[in-house]
């Protein structure tokens, strides 16, 4: 990494500052869609930190795929489901938030301890490989890990597969506007929603 | 101060930490279900941040950590795919996201 370390410094606290104070708004505002875009925010920062950490094409594939698949899917899902919808109050509201941010608190004191006190083995800069981990990744990919590429590509397939079979929707059986049966000759027939009325 | 050569592991590991907690945080009290999915791919996040961090300081030759943060970076993204899918489905058949009323499989 030819940036000096001021610099790197400095991009590193804004970084993480911008990860930390977006992560925490996703989970905590009211709007949902003021958190998918947060999220989006968090996503670009922490191909920044990639970025610090000498991973170009990791970065590039964090935006890529998280900012340009994964969070335009979540502001999909926002706007098809996004209804005003007046929530049942939950009675131990209380205690539950209570036990959880106590369990976060102390796995996080506990991740801290662990990062801070551990000794790592560090490898000597003189080994890295810097601006070529891109060629390196190649060759892994192609290599050792091929099986797991190969497999990658099966699950993708199956994902695509999957989210289109439980995303359709059912057909309906007449038209809403004119009332005539449709022609469902290529079409399955509709399921029957079980779970409408049940609470 | 003493000078630095480089940003320390630590810190890294600890933004991870942090962003880990904060997306099980998220996944334990959100109501809505977008932001379950969301927290997840918080926590995901974190994880990928964590590889990075090994794979600059520990194994900055071979660089394993970053081919398993493009794995993992897919899986995200079909988990993100099928999660919205079911997530469409229910609504669906529901009309809600509360995470309290989706309670068909509980005892």
């Amino acid at each position: 990494m030819s940036i000096a370390i001021t610099t790197q410094i400095i991009c590193f606290t804004i970084l993480s500052l911008v990860i930390l104070i977006g992560a925490l708004g996703v989970v905590l505002l009211e709007s949902i869609v003021y958190s998918a875009f947060l999220l989006g925010g968090v996503f670009m920062s922490v191909a920044g930190l990639y970025l610090l950490l000498n991973a170009s094409f990791v970065a590039a594939a964090q935006v890529l795929v998280y900012v340009g698949a994964v969070n335009v899917l979540i502001i999909f899902a926002i706007m098809l489901v996004n209804k005003k919808e007046d929530l049942k109050p939950i009675n131990d509201i209380k205690s539950r938030r209570i036990i959880s941010t106590s369990i976060c608190l102390t796995l996080l004191s506990l991740l801290i301890r662990v990062d801070l006190t551990n000794v790592w083995s560090l490898s000597s800069p003189q080994n890295s490989i810097g601006e070529e981990s891109t060629i390196r990744i190649g060759e892994h990919l192609f290599s050792d890990y091929l099986l797991p590429f190969e497999v990658a590509s099966v699950l993708l397939l199956m994902a695509m597969i999957g989210a289109i079979v439980l995303a359709r929707r059912d057909v309906m059986s007449k038209d809403i506007s004119t009332g005539l049966p449709v022609d469902q000759e290529l079409l399955e027939k509709p399921s029957e929603q079980l779970l409408t009325n049940k609470n | 101060m003493m000078s630095l050569e480089s940003i320390p592991i630590q810190a890294f590991l600890i933004i991870s930490s942090a962003l880990f907690c904060i997306g099980i945080w998220g996944l334990l009290n959100s109501r809505n279900a977008v932001r379950v999915l969301m927290s997840i791919e918080l926590m995901l996040n974190a994880v990928n941040i964590n590889l990075m961090s090994f794979s600059s300081y520990v194994d900055n030759n071979l660089i394993q950590g970053q081919v398993f943060t493009i794995f993992v970076i897919t899986v995200a993204a079909a988990e993100a795919a099928v999660g919205l899918a079911i997530l469409l489905s229910l609504y669906r058949n529901r009309v809600t996201i509360d995470m309290e009323s989706f309670n068909l499989l509980k005892w």
